[in-house]
């Protein structure tokens, strides 16, 4: 499709850095925003890490009822535990099964459940993972040392702004009776993307 | 064609990057004006998104991700008349020559 407005040549303002650094400045000095909202933002982005997620798939490890709500109402289910999502998107949690393994890509630009994994990874944004993880996931998955058993459905989701995906990995084995705080240790942020297994205990 | 912005399935035989890069300031500001600026409501997602989609594609392929962001918020603040050009301009010249 064509656009409308002749292409926007940025690149030849200067440094981006420089440009939004005075935009900042603009917005304060018209008292559009103030500074402190700007730090404020910075320190919550700052807070939120995929500790906020792994719990979230913690105890839907240990509560069968909570996993079924988890994966029918994902914003309900993660208000239960005290997270709140902002209301431009929604999200959507898939689950990892024998048969079945989830990896999550925004091929058109970096759409990620900030809310519980805090921001996405370099890689997640790269071009390379965003052209690739549709066509050869698998291959994909070996290079983050993850070998998925041919018998094994994988299943990429391509998140949109409308919809974030959060993958809930599988329970390792020999993790019986351990509870929520030391099943979220296992759960990396790779996992909750589905480009790695959860952790396995230590022994 | 698709647009630039549509990578699903792009030809790539590059492998995946895993290295991870520290944020610069500049990078921390860009991400929280957007959130200051969607609290006040003077631009949301979507137009953040439709402000990245229209960078010409060479710039989108070659500048950095928060480049792409900085550049839409730029975009969306002179369309709104938030902020003119010139002013930005102005401020960006002086902040260049006092920082070298």
């Amino acid at each position: 499709m064509a656009h409308e407005h002749p292409p926007l040549h940025h690149a030849e303002r200067g440094k981006r850095a420089t440009r939004i650094l005075a935009i900042q400045r603009l917005l304060i000095d018209k008292g559009v925003i103030t500074a402190d909202e700007v730090d404020d933002i910075i320190e919550r982005a700052r807070e939120r890490t995929p500790a906020d997620g792994a719990k979230v798939v913690a105890r839907a490890w240990v509560d069968d009822a909570y996993r079924a709500r988890l994966l029918s109402d994902a914003r309900g289910a993660v208000g239960e535990l005290g997270y709140r999502l902002s209301h431009d998107a929604e999200l959507a949690v898939v689950e990892n099964t024998a048969d079945v393994h989830h990896v999550v890509v925004c091929t058109l630009c970096s759409c990620y459940p900030t809310s519980l994994l805090g921001p996405p990874p370099d890689w997640y944004k790269s071009f390379a993972y965003r052209q690739r993880a549709v066509v050869e996931p698998r291959a994909v998955l070996r290079e983050f040392g993850l070998e998925v058993a041919d018998g094994v459905r994988v299943t990429v989701v391509d998140s949109t702004a409308d919809v974030r995906y959060l993958v809930l990995p599988r329970r390792p084995s020999g993790t019986q009776g351990m509870g929520e705080d030391a099943l979220a240790d296992l759960v990396t942020r790779d996992s909750m993307i589905g480009v790695a297994q959860a952790r396995p205990p230590k022994p | 064609m698709p647009a630039v912005h549509d990578r699903g399935g792009l030809p790539c035989d590059e492998p995946i990057d895993r290295a991870e890069h520290e944020w610069a300031d500049w990078e921390h500001v860009t991400n929280a004006l957007v959130g200051v600026l969607r609290r006040h409501g003077l631009i949301n997602v979507d137009e953040l998104r439709r402000g990245i989609e229209a960078m010409a594609p060479a710039e989108y392929e070659s500048v950095s991700y928060y480049e792409r962001w900085s550049a839409s918020i730029e975009t969306l603040l002179v369309e709104k008349g938030i902020l003119s050009q010139a002013e930005i301009d102005a401020v960006a010249a002086t902040l260049a020559a006092r920082w070298g």
